[in-house]
């Protein structure tokens, strides 16, 4: 009967703990001084609350470099905490590698230290950021509540900087958004590859453009290849210790755009393209076929248009 | 079964497949949307009604772009298909285009402007005067209607209006193919300061003048549309003309 007792509490236990709105960060260490959280390779849900994407922080000598925050004002709050049991030292500075809200969201936990990101992130971030965390809501439910739209104050650009006695590498690059940054970390040979690069979850395409994109991975596996190189931490998936993430959505790119650009060549409708079955080679990658069909809308009336013979 | 079927209906059942004939039904609508009544009302009114499942609507589930979301009517199952007419329930202009399928099959492809999760429907008039009526439900967040188009934000649109691009296949898979594009801003009038402004009517004829489709559009088309026809047999070039609700008119010619 008392083991009945305890099974029934822990059903219920297990039920609750969807509806507390913990995220359960859990902090791991991926190098020296150099730890992320690692996000289901998911879609948003009611069940994830959003927590579908990598965040990461470099414990760095005076003080603590946030890279990306979060999909919500509760994964941002919750974060701190995590970074708070791994170290004692302030928060310096936070990152946002571009403008998609999994990335940038949490930053109203963080309002109180400076939070910075390209020009252009920053402007995207003012100019959709509403639009973007509305349709969160929508997705994620409550996970959201009180997450409103902070953005970052400062500008980065490329090249060498140091931030809390830590040089980092700023590379600016572009394609999977309008602004895409890239953090090389030469101390612990982390590279931040942010959404340039997903492992095991196929790309989104919302913003993107696939040309930039793929010379951007040409980039960024040449990142890989420099002495000192340790780890590739993606935007979305498990770290690496080389370039297979890269290789991944490259192939995904490669083969998406390539289909796009047959089908509209071959009379293709809309509703054709999206009843496609998947290759076999990705039909089995995490919510391949929903990033497909999304990417059937961003992609192919470009592909079209190309193919009627009409001005873009 | 809650109502007989006519004796129509059961001698069309007779000739279907058991399957879909199981799924003809006159009453209870098969989306069991709360609007259908006010549709039938407005579309149908008067004349009897059959849910055919012959006739195939086409959308993605889930909307991606509420402001081109991708239909597909095929009405080619049925014969002597005289009128289609495309409307969506809970749209704030629900009509959204009628064809006239004269000397092609009745197929058509379009993208539509949704302001809501709403069914899409198509509802095929044949010779006998009986409403075949097809569907499917799109969940979208909306937006679609009353958000501004694209052309709102540049003036470059004035030059090009009414410009087609277009091409026809002959070979492979989708020999008898033609698609065509059409640039307009297909403005709804919904958008405060923006009046209605829209293509009206596309006519589609073979290279010996005889009309092979006559499409009315309304305002919930997409911007910049784009159509896919089916030929019955590819013959040639195909002559597009039309007008907007502005009296702007175009001719264009599609070439094989």
């Amino acid at each position: 009967m008392k083991r009945l007792v305890c099974v029934l509490l822990m059903l219920v236990a297990g039920r609750l703990g969807a509806a507390d709105f913990d995220y359960r960060l859990t902090a791991v260490q991926v190098a020296k001084d150099v730890y992320a959280f690692i996000g289901k390779t998911e879609d948003f849900s009611t069940d994830n609350g959003g927590n579908i994407v990598n965040t990461a922080f470099i414990v760095a000598a005076q003080g603590v470099i946030v890279i990306d925050s979060g999909p919500s004002l509760r994964y941002g709050q919750q974060m701190r905490r995590a970074i708070a049991s791994v170290t004692a030292k302030p928060i310096a500075l936070v990152i946002n590698t571009h403008h998609h809200p999994d990335h940038f969201l949490g930053n109203q936990a963080f309002a109180d230290v400076p939070i910075a990101a390209l020009a252009e992130t920053r402007n995207g971030i003012a100019a959709d950021g509403n639009a973007f965390a509305e349709n969160l809501y929508r997705m994620s439910g409550d996970w959201m509540k009180g997450t409103e739209v902070q953005l970052p104050g400062k500008t980065l650009s490329a090249g060498i900087v140091d931030v809390a006695g830590r040089r980092l590498r700023l590379v600016a690059l572009d394609g999977h958004t309008g602004a895409d940054l890239v953090v090389v970390d030469p101390a612990s040979g982390v590279v931040f590859a942010g959404d340039l690069a997903f492992n095991g979850r196929a790309p989104t395409t919302p913003h993107a453009d696939v040309a930039h994109w793929l010379l951007a991975l040409e980039q960024l596996e040449g990142l890989t290849r420099e002495a000192g190189f340790k780890v590739l931490l993606p935007g979305h998936g498990a770290p690496t210790a080389d370039a297979a993430p890269i290789r991944q959505t490259r192939a995904w790119l490669t083969w998406l755009s390539g289909a796009m650009r047959a089908a509209a060549k071959d009379g293709l409708d809309m509703n054709d393209v999206l009843a496609r079955p998947l290759p076999a080679e990705f039909a089995s990658l995490p919510v391949a076929a929903s990033e497909y069909r999304r990417s059937v809308g961003h992609l192919f009336p470009a592909a079209e248009l190309q193919a009627l013979g009409a001005k873009p | 079964m809650k109502y007989p079927l006519t004796i129509a209906a059961i001698a069309l059942a007779a000739l279907m497949p058991p399957a879909e004939a199981a799924a003809l039904r006159e009453s209870g609508d098969p989306l069991d949307s709360a609007r259908w009544s006010e549709m039938q009302k407005a579309f149908l009114a008067g004349a009897p009604v059959l849910f055919d499942p012959r006739v195939k609507v086409v959308a993605p589930s889930t909307a991606e772009n509420p402001m081109q979301v991708p239909v597909t009517v095929d009405a080619t199952a049925l014969s002597g298909v005289a009128e289609v007419v495309v409307f969506a329930d809970f749209n704030p202009i629900v009509q959204v285009l009628r064809f006239f399928p004269e000397d092609a099959p009745a197929f058509l492809g379009f993208r539509v402007k949704l302001q809501q999760s709403t069914p899409v429907r198509a509802a095929v008039r044949t010779a006998d005067g009986v409403w075949h009526v097809g569907g499917t439900w799109v969940n979208t967040v909306g937006g679609g209607c009353t958000a501004p188009s694209a052309a709102g934000g540049s003036k470059e649109w004035q030059q090009r209006l009414n410009e087609v691009s277009g091409r026809q296949w002959s070979e492979g898979p989708n020999a008898g193919r033609l698609r065509m594009r059409i640039v307009h801003p297909m403005d709804t009038g919904l958008v405060a300061g923006t009046p209605a402004f829209f293509l009206e009517e596309i006519n589609f004829a073979d290279a010996s003048g005889k009309r092979l489709m006559r499409v009315q559009t309304y305002e919930p088309v997409s911007e910049n549309p784009v159509f896919t026809l089916q030929r019955a047999t590819a013959d040639g070039p195909v002559e597009a003309s039309g007008r907007d609700n502005n009296g702007n008119a175009f001719k264009a010619r599609i070439a094989q």
